[in-house]
């Protein structure tokens, strides 16, 4: 099996916060959107979502319901925010200027 | 905001934490079961599935103590970590026990004497910019920091271009006439501007003028905050009134405030002005008075010293008859008040100090032996998900409770340890070092109790986190079914003993020679029998028995009196001090017939009573004693001491019938007509000087010492010895009631010797304790590792006599290495306290041989339990149960 990259530190809140813009989703969906958007090259330790989801929680940026699936399980869905979209935006464009910064590096060298 | 919102939060969650948990956990069940029913669908056998679900999901328990921290209030972990360290410490009762006792002797040993320390050495005096101040002497050989005669004051105060300001005392006993009767009472004399050099201000009145200290001023006195309150009732209206001392009426001016302290004045309740000069102050050659200087701003105390010897050098060319060789002395004012205490605390400090050490190493020892027993539960920890930090911060806490209630209880300890401390100290004792009374908690004792336990915590926490550190959770996992480790810990367990040992036999030397100190000086030669002796003092009323005639004729009634009561055999009298009172009061001479240039023999004087050689039971060895009736009408006569006849003639000479004079004023030959063997008359660890005895009779006095030889109890004949006098005068007051080994016991030398060595036996036998129980520790450990290697042993023939002797050896190469470093150690220690021994060397064989046999033996007594149980190890069953 390759060696699958590790993600870069601070990311995975930024993935989920992504993951959760689109429509609100529980915890094994959104592992699930995460490996299948970046075409299986981002494979979390998917137990490492749930640490991750109490942090925002508490920092307000998403909201937590349970509902039913609908295969008529009870799971534990996750909403943004409007201060969570507003982080989102903030963080998605200091990513974007260090992706921009790294990248004129690597071209450069 | 956020911060507060997010306060909130936590503390939403923190209510409802049981909810939390079943939440997360049933997300994470969730998560699990779709993986693996997708795994399933992806056509995956039902096991591998399963574990390929759990195995991708991750550490569950781990990611929940993650979830955890993260809603978790930081402070909750720290109180969960108190409780688990609470909880492991009361499952080893006996490990918390003896770690929170040995702490809290080592601690409150260390605190209590510090207290004593800080109060005599650290803690400034109470005065104005105290470190200016500094005591000045005149100074001869025989006495380096000797009184200034009060014509050498005047000269020096008008002379000297160094001191701001410099006053004198004298220390001195008041008759005081009260409706009752007559009693004494202490004071001080002292110079006009005395209290304003020591920067104090009285609490109500004011203080003496300038001149007012002369003989043509008005008598004036000054109130001790203590006599205001107990013969005043604490009224303001004191001021004016007039109280009546040594017969004269003096008027009440002032009184001095409550916190004022004067070691030197013991517990002085009357300041008199000076009033000079008396009959003993117009003369040059007449020493009284106590220097004391502040030094004016930038003068340091060599330059006061060079100027004070040119001055004494001047006048020593000016007045050759009394100044001849008198040169100066300046010292700290701290030094001349503590300057005698200080070895003693040093000491005992440095044995608390070593009593800590040993004590910290025993609980380091055991923690490191817990450790190693806990290496298991803390890879299993590990292997769980604790960090490392969590794990250092595990120990720390844990350190932490021992160290919080070792040292809480160490404090009351120290607490209760320094008022029994300072009740043991005589009243008498106490009031020579009146800088004790502040004795307790402050600032700079709590700061030092702080720092020990900051220590210890330190030293509690940091060693078993780097045990752990050295050894691999992975391997601490494997080994701990092996028993095969802790050599490591065995190496370093090992030197912790032998530390122990060491600090254990230069505590138990020091102890050793401070109990032989005390015993030899307890039984150096006195020269007389001081059992069944009686003593008092009697002050009477000048105005009624100044006169010689009255003068002898009361010392005749007082032994008449006193010989009629039940039970006494012999009365003597002597003035000018009896044994043990010290060599203050001297006199210079020369003698008749040799040349003479002016030197000064400073020569103890006793006056006393013919019969007072006979009651002491001294043995006369030459000549005579005086006679009755030698008085001032028959030829002046003197006995001499043994040293005194070794000092001024040769071997082959009889001092008897050589003749003396006065010096510098002449007086009519003095015939000497016996020798005494001598007598102690100062300290017990002063080697007697030369001693001069004239007969009282020739030199009469209405004050003077009884001493009463009786064949009964000494001290029940006190009471009646006082009733007999009071009914020969109601006025004549009557002091220091004490029998004569009271007088021995209690005097400062043997008191100080009895005090440090009690303490330093303590702390040694502590410290004996201590280390048998670290050697112990030790080698049961050592055996408990052992136990296969030892059964392995036993099960391939050796004889149990032989693992008994494996066992006895290792404790027996501790033990030497202990006992050899400490001997070096401990010769090392005793050279330093050497000013504090007596008639011992610092490298006392016998001590040291003792010492070494007492703590060899504890030594194996401490390891013969583990060796017996390793001895009678049953072979079979070690090696089944491995």
């Amino acid at each position: 099996m390759p060696k699958k990259p590790d993600l870069l530190p601070g990311t995975l809140d930024l993935l989920i916060l992504r993951t959760l813009k689109r429509a609100p989703q529980h915890g094994y969906g959104i592992a699930l959107s995460i490996k299948r958007l970046s075409d299986d090259v981002l494979t979390v330790e998917e137990g490492s979502l749930y640490p991750a989801l109490q942090r925002l929680l508490l920092r307000g940026w998403v909201k937590a319901e349970w509902k039913k699936t609908e295969t008529n399980r009870r799971a534990r869905f996750y909403t943004l925010t409007p201060a969570g979209r507003k982080q989102l935006g903030a963080e998605l464009s200091q990513f974007d200027q260090m992706i921009a910064a790294i990248g004129r590096v690597l071209q450069d060298a | 905001m956020d911060s507060i919102l997010l306060f909130f939060r936590k503390l939403a969650i923190l209510f409802r934490r049981d909810k939390f948990s079943n939440e997360m956990e049933e997300e994470m069940a969730f998560h699990r079961e779709q993986k693996e029913r997708a795994l399933l669908d992806d056509g995956a056998a039902p096991d591998s599935a399963h574990y390929a679900a759990k195995r991708q999901f991750g550490n569950s328990t781990q990611l929940k103590e993650q979830a955890h921290e993260i809603v978790s209030f930081c402070f909750e972990t720290v109180l969960q970590d108190f409780r688990f360290a609470i909880r492991q410490l009361r499952k080893s009762p006996g490990f918390a026990l003896t770690a929170i006792g040995m702490l809290a002797l080592g601690l409150c040993a260390s605190v209590a004497i510090f207290a004593f320390v800080d109060a005599a050495l650290i803690k400034p005096l109470p005065y104005r910019d105290p470190s200016r101040l500094v005591g000045v002497f005149e100074s001869i050989p025989e006495c380096p920091q000797c009184p200034l005669s009060y014509p050498d004051y005047l000269d020096w105060k008008r002379l000297n271009t160094v001191f701001s300001s410099f006053d004198v005392f004298q220390r001195d006993g008041f008759l005081l006439t009260t409706s009752e009767g007559a009693e004494t009472a202490r004071g001080l004399r002292v110079s006009d501007g005395f209290l304003r050099t020591l920067g104090i201000t009285p609490l109500l009145g004011r203080y003496f003028y300038p001149g007012e200290d002369l003989a043509s001023a008005q008598p004036t006195v000054l109130l001790s905050y203590a006599a205001w309150q107990q013969r005043y009732g604490g009224k303001e209206d004191v001021l004016g009134q007039t109280v009546i001392l040594d017969g004269v009426p003096n008027t009440i001016i002032g009184v001095l405030p409550r916190v004022f302290e004067f070691a030197p004045a013991r517990s002085a309740e009357f300041f008199a002005a000076l009033h000079a000069p008396n009959s003993c102050e117009v003369r040059r050659s007449c020493h009284g008075l106590n220097g004391i200087g502040r030094l004016k701003d930038g003068v340091s105390i060599q330059t006061a010293l060079a100027d004070t010897k040119s001055i004494a050098a001047q006048l020593e060319i000016q007045y050759p008859d009394s100044n001849h060789g008198q040169g100066a002395a300046v010292a700290p004012l701290t030094e001349v008040i503590v300057g005698d205490i200080r070895p003693i605390l040093l000491v005992l400090l440095g044995g608390a100090g070593l009593l800590l050490l040993i004590a910290c190493v025993n609980v380091t020892s055991l923690l490191l032996l817990r450790s190693e027993g806990r290496r298991r539960e803390i890879a299993v920890r590990g292997a769980l998900g604790a960090s490392s930090a969590r794990l250092v911060r595990q120990f720390a806490t844990e350190g932490f409770v021992l160290v919080g209630i070792g040292s809480a209880l160490g404090i009351v300890l120290a607490a209760w340890l320094m008022r029994v401390l300072t009740r043991l100290i005589p009243t008498d004792m106490m009031a020579n070092m009146s800088y004790l009374q502040g004795l307790g908690f402050n600032t700079r004792v709590g700061a030092f109790a702080f720092t020990i336990g900051i220590f210890c915590l330190a030293l509690f926490s940091v060693v078993p986190t780097w045990r752990l550190s050295l050894s691999s959770l992975r391997g601490g996992l494997v080994e701990a079914t092996r028993g095969s480790s802790g050599n490591s810990w065995r190496r370093l367990g090992s030197n912790l003993v032998v530390i122990e040992i060491a600090t254990a036999m230069v505590l138990l030397v020091g102890a050793g020679l401070l109990g032989k100190s005390l015993y030899r000086l307890l039984h150096v030669n006195i020269g007389f029998q001081p059992d069944h002796l009686a003593t008092l003092e009697i002050d009477a009323p000048d105005a009624v028995y100044g006169k010689d005639e009255p003068s002898i004729a009361l010392e005749r009634r007082v032994i008449s009196e006193i010989e009629k009561l039940p039970g006494v055999q012999s009365v003597g009298v002597s003035y000018l001090g009896i044994p043990m009172d010290g060599n203050g009061n001297t006199t210079w001479f020369r003698i008749i017939g040799r040349p003479w240039h002016g030197e000064h023999n400073d020569t103890p004087q006793r006056n006393v009573s013919s019969s007072y050689f006979t009651t002491l039971h001294a043995t006369l060895v030459r000549g005579r004693s005086f006679h009755e009736n030698e008085d001032v009408s028959k030829p002046n006569v003197a006995i001499v001491n043994q040293t005194f006849a070794k000092k001024y003639f040769s071997s082959d000479e009889d001092a008897t019938g050589k003749q003396l004079s006065f010096v510098p004023v002449a007086t009519k030959p003095i015939e000497i007509v016996g020798v005494v063997e001598d007598i102690k008359e100062g300290p017990l660890d002063i080697a007697t000087p030369p001693v001069l005895y004239f007969p009282l009779n020739q030199n009469p006095s209405d004050s003077f010492t009884v001493v009463a030889r009786t064949s009964q109890a000494e001290a029940s004949l006190l009471p009646a010895m006082v009733a007999a006098i009071h009914q020969i005068d109601r006025n004549i007051a009557v002091l220091n009631e004490v029998t004569m080994t009271e007088r021995i016991n209690h005097s400062q030398s043997a008191y100080l010797h009895h005090f440090s060595a009690w303490l330093v036996g303590g702390f040694a036998v502590l410290a004996l304790l201590l280390s048998a129980i670290g050697l112990y520790g030790v080698i049961a450990y050592s055996v408990s590792q052992r136990t296969r290697e030892l059964g392995i042993r036993l099960a391939l023939g050796a004889q149990p006599r032989l693992v008994y002797q494996l066992v006895m050896k290792e404790a027996g190469w501790l033990a030497a290495a202990g006992i050899a470093i400490g001997l070096a150690c401990a010769i090392a220690a005793a050279t330093l306290m050497r000013g504090l021994l007596f008639g011992v060397r610092s490298w006392d064989v016998s001590t040291l041989a003792a010492v070494a046999v007492v703590l060899g033996a504890s030594a194996l007594l401490a390891s013969y339990v583990p060796a017996r149980r390793a001895a009678s190890l049953d072979p079979v069953q070690v090696l089944r149960s491995e």
